[in-house]
């Protein structure tokens, strides 16, 4: 589907959406509060059926983070960009684990990296880093003591 | 974590596989609950050889960072470099010459070819038949001496630059790849012979790890993963880049969705593949190999995603660019990482011996699941 006829049924589905501008795809900015129900519309308006989501990251604007969500259809080929601004300090969203599958590991490769809490997600740990780690280390204001080649 | 050896309270038995283990082809550690010989849960860690090439990326220039990704999926490190180069020449919106195009592409196919035929003799190895191991490096020798003499290298090749490659080919290339296709079309049919008809070979990967279409999309898998379970998803069919939008070649799909469908999918790709080098060994433009670039390269502020078809499934980069001579944050969507979500459901019942055929049919290179 074209990006304009995108934009404009997203338009009509979430009246109050915020468009960002300058991505190839269409990009929606959402308050976290009103992710999950966004993400459900996404996924079961027939017209749209956003089934696969193909990235899920974090970037730490040093005032906020920013989540993003690529999301694309398997049945329709459209793909939106969706993203949140979290408070820094207590960074906290809803889980979509239910809704596309593969958000489980995407979200915990993000709690482990960024600190990013996802409510309600199933099994919350580090992913990568090992479970007693202190720090969040793609934060910009990350030092890592043990390393000592500055790159 | 280690602690977690022992018994559940209901009796369940819980092992460890890895990290260092031959069948997980790298340091991939599963800690498994098994009622008697059957899985009941696959949990895996990571992180073994997580060296955080995101943030490193952070410090790198658009020149540089391309060649950190060749350590991540160190057997399609063509294409890991060409979905970076694809994605800075978005931003520089820089037309590259139709030679480095049909460079690109050979050299991205003959890297599929390698890849699968490391995963067919490991595939077969890890269901306990030793000699197509010895078979698919004989003939991967071949493709890694070709990648030898043009890019200087064997496995981390760093050929890909932005606007083009990086040198022109080698005088050699062209009859070594003739000679290469000449050679694989026999051995290909031999490869059908020894393994996909053997009645054992079979008995162990039809009906074991079984991946529905609709799962295999909700996990996020790409690549032959999802296209053993009927989901079109090739990143050169969809979203063509370079010259793939006029080139012949078929998107292979089954719809089996077990072991055996994803081993059909990889093998019928080395066939197109065969098919796409034929396409294009006689017909290499001449001209230029590189676009001309500013030797600092700076790209415009906003973002950036590219995605190509490595031999795993898509892999995506995502830059978010400052206006800098650095990334400000730079993602790497590996195929591999979303692929190893799906296999706790894909494991679950089954017997702890098939656990490892559904590893194999998986195609995990560990780099690219940890970065």
């Amino acid at each position: 589907m074209h990006n304009e006829t995108l934009k404009s049924m997203l338009v009509e589905l979430v009246p109050l959406a915020v468009f960002e501008e300058g991505s190839e795809w269409p990009t929606i900015m959402i308050e976290p509060a009103s992710w999950k129900s966004l993400a459900l519309l996404l996924t079961t308006t027939p017209a749209l059926q956003f089934d696969f989501l193909f990235c899920l990251t974090c970037v730490d604007w040093k005032t906020h983070l920013g989540m993003v969500f690529h999301i694309t259809s398997t049945l329709h080929r459209h793909t939106v960009v969706v993203k949140a601004k979290l408070n820094r300090d207590h960074p906290e969203i809803d889980t979509v684990s239910d809704i596309w599958k593969t958000a489980e590991f995407h979200e915990r490769e993000v709690y482990d990296l960024f600190g990013v809490k996802f409510l309600k997600h199933p099994d919350l740990r580090r992913l990568f880093l090992t479970d007693d780690y202190v720090g969040w280390p793609l934060r910009k204001d990350f030092e890592d003591a043990v390393n000592m080649i500055k790159l | 974590m280690f602690e977690e050896v022992g018994t559940t309270e209901q009796g369940d038995l819980i092992i460890n596989v890895g990290p260092q283990h031959p069948s997980t082809h790298g340091v991939l550690h599963l800690i498994i609950t098994l009622n008697g010989e059957t899985i009941k849960n696959v949990e895996p860690h990571l992180g073994y050889i997580h060296r955080s090439i995101e943030k490193m990326c952070e410090s790198l220039t658009y020149r540089q960072f391309i060649y950190v990704t060749s350590r991540m999926d160190y057997l399609s490190s063509h294409i890991n470099n060409h979905g970076c180069a694809l994605c800075v020449e978005k931003g520089l919106v820089v037309e590259i010459p139709p030679r480095a195009k049909v460079i690109r592409v050979l050299m991205d196919e003959l890297t599929r070819l390698a890849s699968h035929q490391l995963w067919w003799g490991a595939m077969a190895m890890d269901v306990g038949a030793l000699t197509p191991f010895f078979h698919a490096f004989r003939e991967r020798e071949a493709i890694n001496d070709i990648m030898e003499e043009t890019c200087g290298a064997r496995l981390t090749m760093n050929y890909m630059v932005p606007g083009g490659v990086m040198f022109d080919l080698h005088p050699n290339f062209q009859s070594k790849v003739k000679d290469f296709i000449a050679l694989f079309k026999s051995k290909i049919d031999e490869y059908d012979e020894l393994v996909t008809s053997n009645i054992i070979f079979k008995n162990r990967m039809k009906n074991i790890g079984y991946l529905s279409n609709e799962n295999a999309v909700s996990f996020g898998c790409t690549g032959p993963t999802a296209r053993g379970s009927g989901v079109s998803c090739d990143i050169r069919k969809l979203y063509p880049y370079e010259i793939y939008a006029q080139l012949d070649f078929r998107e292979i799909t089954e719809t089996g969705g077990d072991c055996f469908s994803r081993y059909l999918v990889r093998l019928q790709e080395m066939r197109q593949s065969l098919y796409i080098i034929e396409q294009l060994i006689d017909n290499i433009p001449e001209g230029d190999f590189q676009a001309k670039t500013k030797a600092v390269i700076k790209l415009p502020k906003g973002e950036f995603y590219s995605r190509v078809e490595t031999a795993r499934g898509e892999f995506g980069v995502y830059i978010v660019s400052e206006g800098g001579m650095t990334p400000y944050r730079i993602k790497f969507r590996s195929p591999g990482f979303s692929n190893l979500s799906a296999l706790n459901h894909m494991a679950k019942g089954h017997k702890i011996g098939d656990l490892v055929a559904i590893m194999g049919s998986l195609d995990l290179v560990i780099p690219d699941i940890d970065r």
